[in-house]
């Protein structure tokens, strides 16, 4: 807007025409590929949603028919617990990578960071190898304690999936919001004779609280969609997103499929907005 | 005292939490070139495992090189002229346009799958293409790009290069071509980056777009880990960390080079 009224005032009004003109032109392709494959399908999706033999009551199944019902539960109190670990694993090591320097620190982080690019089917085969039947906690628990743990197909193996692709992305949030605390805020606490843990609890903590939320919510989110690691590790366990796939592919319920994909892109995307207002970057994980 | 026991507390805590990252990582990779990974190293280390894969896999490699190459291409030439409409246009519809781009990013990758799926069941010859695959990409990674160049655009002084430009007569489209797009190079690769690492990674919504003839290396992947022995599993998975790990550094060492010279994240 400004703009063209800078180009108006240089005294050539047919170029502010023509630079309308063009940045219109410049936004067609993407106005066209996100109509087509994204506008689209979504409106697509909702209708089919509402027109199976239910109508729009599928829209409601989720949380009236009891197996669905249950389904929901699970994922919920399963990304919940996600949520809370990855953040205080996440708050533990990242103020202490944030606020010490030694030997090795650097190759630290980038260890910590580096299954940030894993795709979730990866992520489930990680958790394979090491809770799987060829494991590296069964072969342990086999030398020590004479039986092989084998936990990797179970809700647990999922839980400990989820937190492989949630912690990097929580650690990264929370180092940098780690480093634009004010440091006189510490000092000031200190000065009136506050111990170390009180700073922590009266100052640290309640100034991250925003990159708490923000990661959260997007720790959260991941683990509501996550199909990648659930479809690798889970497939005798109930997650919003195996129900979805199961519908569709083996009991072919269109229908109940598309409503509940609705419901839960409109959940991620809900919380992931909510995060958002508190200054946060809403990219999700590919889990 | 207590603060050197605090310190190794959080030290090892901290050792804890990458060793629980990186030592799968490493048992994969490891897997991948061992003889027989159930009696461990000791039985030998080969590559039979790695050619195995290229026999069984080598289609699903090349058509996602396939894949996320045309969908950067795809993406460069929506995405930049995109970023710029959006910037220059600015205000309430510029930001409404950016939020419905970043909705992708929100909806988890099956709904969007579903979604493409019920849409365009009817266009046999494009559903059972690798066309299909890309469509759902570029949807997926458009915003990263749009975004990137984007930020650019607001760390720079766009507007006073445009204009200056405009002063001494150029065209819209030659400004674009010849100014705006050449110093918003940085934006430009970061965006690149981004989208090739997680085109080649992409696996919700390709799982549910492929066809047996449009498989990707990530759908390689799963069906890897749910037919084959491990060392084959592995093998790939490793095949796989040798294409993304060269991107990941990349990023990591721009984005150190972009703090560097001052160019806004």
């Amino acid at each position: 807007m400004m703009h063209h009224v800078a180009l108006a005032d240089l005294g050539a009004p047919f170029l502010s025409m023509r630079l309308k003109t063009f940045v219109w032109l410049c936004l067609l392709p993407l106005a066209v590929v996100v109509l087509a494959f994204f506008v689209l399908p979504m409106v697509r999706l909702m209708i089919v949603g509402g027109s199976g033999p239910q109508g729009l009551a599928a829209y409601a199944a989720i949380l009236t028919e009891p197996r669905y019902r249950a389904t929901l539960i699970n994922t919920v109190v399963l990304a919940a617990g996600t949520t809370i670990v990855s953040l205080v694993v996440a708050t533990v090591a990242g103020l202490f990578l944030q606020r010490t320097r030694f030997l090795g620190r650097s190759v630290l982080v980038a260890m910590l960071t580096f299954p940030l690019a894993f795709p979730g089917v990866v992520v489930g085969f990680m958790i394979i190898l090491l809770a799987g039947r060829q494991g590296l906690i069964g072969d342990l628990t086999l030398r020590v304690l004479g039986e092989k743990v084998v936990f990797a197909y179970t809700i647990q193996g999922l839980f400990l999936g989820y937190l492989y692709f949630s912690i990097p992305r929580v650690i990264l949030t929370i180092m940098a919001a780690v480093e634009k605390l004010d440091p006189s805020l510490e000092e000031a606490a200190r000065a009136l004779g506050a111990g170390p843990w009180a700073v922590h609890r009266d100052v640290i903590l309640p100034a991250l609280g925003p990159a708490f939320v923000a990661s959260g919510a997007i720790a959260f989110a991941t683990a509501m969609g996550a199909f990648g690691t659930a479809f690798t590790l889970a497939t005798n366990i109930d997650v919003l997103p195996m129900l979805i796939y199961t519908e569709f592919t083996l009991s072919a319920n269109i229908a109940i499929s598309a409503a509940l994909s609705v419901g839960l892109g409109l959940v991620a995307w809900a919380v992931l907005a909510l995060a958002r207002s508190f200054g946060g970057n809403s990219v999700a994980a590919a889990g | 005292m207590r603060d050197r026991l605090i310190f190794a507390g959080q030290l090892l805590f901290t050792l804890l939490v990458a060793a629980f990252l990186i030592v799968p990582a490493a048992l994969s990779m490891l897997a991948g070139v061992t003889t027989n990974y159930f009696r461990g190293i000791s039985s030998g280390f080969t590559l039979q495992w790695i050619v195995q894969v290229w026999d069984l896999y080598a289609d699903t490699i090349g058509r996602s090189f396939l894949i996320a190459g045309a969908t950067l291409v795809v993406t460069l030439l929506i995405g930049i002229p995109a970023a710029y409409g959006l910037h220059v246009r600015g205000g309430r519809l510029a930001r409404a346009i950016e939020e419905i781009i970043t909705l992708p990013l929100a909806i988890p990758g099956l709904a969007i799958a579903l979604a493409l799926l019920l849409t365009y069941n009817g266009f046999s010859d494009f559903r059972r293409s690798w066309l299909f695959i890309l469509a759902g990409h570029v949807v997926f990674t458009l915003p990263f790009m749009v975004r990137s160049v984007m930020a650019i655009f607001s760390a720079i002084d766009v507007k006073t290069l445009d204009e200056s430009a405009s002063s001494l007569g150029a065209s819209p489209l030659r400004r674009f071509l010849d100014v705006i797009v050449p110093n918003a190079r940085p934006g430009i690769l970061a965006g690149s980056l981004m989208v090739v690492t997680l085109s080649l990674g992409e696996f919700n919504l390709t799982w549910m777009l492929h066809t047996p003839l449009t498989k990707t290396l990530p759908v390689g992947l799963a069906d890897s880990y749910a037919s084959m022995r491990l060392e084959v599993a592995s093998a790939y998975t490793l095949v796989f960390f040798c294409m993304i790990i060269p991107l990941l550094i990349a990023m990591q060492m721009f984005a150190t080079w972009g703090e560097a010279s001052g160019v806004r994240k």
